[in-house]
């Protein structure tokens, strides 16, 4: 299908045109015949109960056309950013310049994050956003350990935020420990709990392995609801300490921050600060995680998902290689969670239905497994593109939804679905997404 | 059985259900010597490798594996990974099994998992950045490189293993065995779908491993110009049983082998062997 030379791919694009064409009209056919009956003729019961009908060939004649017209659009896209196997229509100089692009988004997407502070220091809104927006990016680089790096597909990862939260809030208001010690406990014990997840769990490939993780979960956010005289049931916990800035508190007393400063106390220092410290803890994760790929651990990960059986044949005791892809992924769930709690000061078990689990798999996908730059514009786009519809009021899901399909029709494997190999001798080349496994498990 | 057998298998049964796969089965291979295990389909060879390399728990039946230094390994209590790690036994796959998302480079590399586990430090050290980490990696890739340049792949080492040629694929697979530094290596029948020129470079990859590295072969084969001539020694099976055992030139000749691999057709059978030389 592919043209190098000027003249087959002129007589190539007539091919591609007439082909498109074609399909749409198949596509304008399919909607033609189904719609002929659902939108076509109307009918009701009439005032005397006899049936009553009428014809909407106009709305009908409509849908048709934008059927047609929308499967040329969508062909046309798929051309542009489709996937490998299809044609690119898109000159050689522009793919190279979105390349070149491409390798600057990271760099400039962090300098712009470390600013948004200072650009929108009086809107509180935006910086409100920028913090859920980091919450979520860290969220989904710890599953992104599990899901995109070790090929375990887990549907209960908001267990492990939850412990991470009740962890901090029930330390901090029950023995009064500050947030930077409760910090790393959180973490231990999601951790812990992340293998007391992955022992049942070894054997379990694929689908069994989703349901396990599922109820994993359910059973985490059932036993906060039912176990009443620690976590005070559907109440949840309230009055968890805000966190300090190494033991100042960021508050309007003389001992607070803005006093020790000699500047004029504001609520917005608060937000600020809670703003660099998700920020600190989602590039912790983004640093441990690029740091492990290049460790022996990381590479077990990463083959895991590509073939066990192999993986056995080598020697890699898969066991405790799936186990540290859990505790590690749970980790940094649990800080995601100690975090969630100081920024909220109250935490109850709705917080962590499996609707949360969904959105930060979601995002995982949607970046393009195992990619870390592709999970952060997925978290961008799924909470930021959320938020911008928020004007489209009942309609903002079916935008939403619409723009997802979209996007898995043109990068079914995710916005970045390439791999980058954490070893090279001489040059670094991104593997296509057709060769990178998904993992079985 | 010879005393210098670096593997003796002694009366392997292994049974599914109430089908024999592998009967009775008794064979020795030598220390620094290339094993054939030849059969026709259905044999119950890759049974064999199976039960050996601990992906299935054999029947009964003992299988011993003697390192150089003289310790004593019963693969029959070992299972999956550990034949692997402990009694440094590694093998190839019928299907080729690398990792195709990963490149060549990276495919070495993780065959040499467990010495870079340690030298990590179990991560830890590797998380900071140790010197010792350091120079254990770069040691790994020196190994990586080495291997790469001996199967001709070093100008592909960072193309991504599913995008090479078939032919390259095997020997790959092939070194990522040898990177484990295996006592023994287990090839399952690394000359499929190989073309002349290819299965003559195996064939010399196969020589130089055995010189160089002191690994012992053991090795399922169906094409008989590589059975014929790289082993020192060839087992046949047939429904699971050894029906035939000595040198090629020996085996060759042997009418029971005939008959087994082609059947009535004697005719036939004897031009193929002729063949093979």
């Amino acid at each position: 299908m592919s043209a190098p030379a000027p003249e087959p791919a002129a007589a190539s694009s007539g091919l591609n045109a007439a082909y498109i064409f074609k399909k749409s009209l198949i596509s304008a056919l399919v909607a033609l015949v189904l719609f002929s009956l659902m939108i076509g003729i109307r009918t009701e019961a009439g005032p005397t109960g006899q049936l009553v009908y009428w014809t909407r060939f106009g709305d009908l004649a409509l849908m048709v056309a934008g059927v047609f017209g929308g499967s040329i659009l969508i062909e046309l896209l798929r051309r542009w950013w489709g996937p490998v196997t299809v044609t690119r229509v898109v000159p050689a100089s522009v793919q190279t310049g979105l390349a070149l692009a491409r390798r600057a988004i990271a760099p400039l997407l962090l300098i712009f994050t470390v600013l948004v502070p200072v650009i929108f220091y009086d809107q509180r809104y935006i910086l409100d956003l920028g913090i859920l927006v980091l919450t979520y990016v860290m969220l989904g680089w710890g599953l992104n350990v599990v899901v995109g790096l070790a090929g375990l597909l887990d549907l209960g990862y908001v267990a492990f935020y939850a412990v991470g939260a009740y962890s901090y809030a029930l330390l901090a208001t029950n023995f009064g420990l500050s947030f930077w010690i409760c910090l790393p406990l959180a973490g231990i014990l999601a951790a812990l709990w992340g293998v007391m997840l992955g022992f049942p769990v070894l054997r379990l490939r694929g689908d069994y392995l989703a349901i396990v993780t599922l109820a994993f979960g359910e059973i985490i956010r059932l036993v906060i609801i039912n176990w009443q005289s620690l976590t005070g049931g559907p109440n949840g916990v309230s009055g968890i300490p805000r966190p300090t800035l190494f033991g100042i508190p960021l508050t309007p007393g003389d001992n607070g921050l803005a006093a020790k400063l000699g500047i004029e106390f504001s609520p917005t220092h608060r937000i600020v600060f809670l703003f660099y410290l998700i920020l600190g803890l989602a590039l912790l994760t983004n640093w441990v995680t690029i740091r492990l790929r290049r460790l022996p651990i990381g590479r077990a990960w990463e083959a895991l998902r590509e073939d066990e059986v192999a993986c056995r044949a080598l020697g890699i005791n898969t066991t405790t290689t799936k186990l540290t892809a859990f505790a590690t992924g749970a980790m940094f769930g649990g800080f995601a969670g100690a975090f969630f709690a100081t920024r909220q000061g109250f935490i109850s078990p709705e917080s962590f239905t499996f609707q949360e689990s969904a959105l930060v798999l979601a995002i995982v996908v949607l970046g393009g497994m195992g990619s870390q730059l592709g999970v952060a514009l997925a978290a961008l786009t799924m909470i930021g593109g959320f938020e911008l519809f928020r004007g489209l009021d009942q309609y903002r899901m079916l935008v939403f939804g619409f723009a997802m399909v979209l996007l898995m029709i043109w990068r079914p494997r995710g916005l970045i679905g390439h791999r980058a190999p954490t070893v090279f001798l001489k040059h670094s080349h991104a593997i296509s997404s057709d060769l990178v496994k998904e993992g079985h498990g | 059985m010879s005393s210098d057998s670096i593997l003796s298998v002694d009366r392997l049964t292994m049974r599914f259900g109430g089908i024999i796969a592998v009967n009775d089965l008794s064979f020795a291979a030598e220390r620094r010597k290339i094993t054939a295990l030849i059969g026709p389909n259905g044999a119950g060879k890759t049974t064999v490798f199976n039960c050996i390399t601990g992906f299935y728990r054999a029947s009964s039946g003992t299988m011993r594996l003697t390192h150089d230094s003289g310790k004593q390994i019963q693969l029959e209590r070992l299972n999956d990974f550990r034949i692997s790690k402990q009694a440094k036994v590694a093998r190839t796959f019928q299907n080729i099994r690398l990792f195709p998302g990963m490149t060549a480079l990276e495919n070495l590399m993780v065959a040499q998992h467990n010495a870079l586990m340690l030298a990590s430090g179990l991560t830890f050290l590797g998380l900071i950045g140790a010197p010792s980490w350091r120079s254990a990696e770069n040691r790994a890739i020196d190994q990586a490189r080495l291997w790469l340049d001996r199967i001709g792949l070093l100008e592909r080492a960072d193309d991504a293993a599913g995008n090479l040629p078939y032919g390259d694929q095997r020997r790959l697979e092939i070194a990522r065995a040898m990177c484990t530094e295996p006592a023994l290596l287990c090839l399952d029948e690394p000359a499929a779908g190989l073309n002349t020129r290819e299965s003559a470079a195996l064939s010399e990859l196969l020589f130089s491993i055995r010189a160089d590295h002191g690994a012992s072969i053991l090795l399922i084969e169906h094409d008989m110009s590589v059975v014929m001539q790289i082993s020192d020694h060839v087992v046949v099976m047939d429904y699971g049983m050894k029906i035939a055992e000595g040198s090629p030139q020996d085996v060759r000749d042997d009418p029971k082998v005939i008959a087994a691999y082609l059947g009535a057709d004697e005719q036939e059978a004897i031009a193929v062997m002729e063949s093979g030389t």
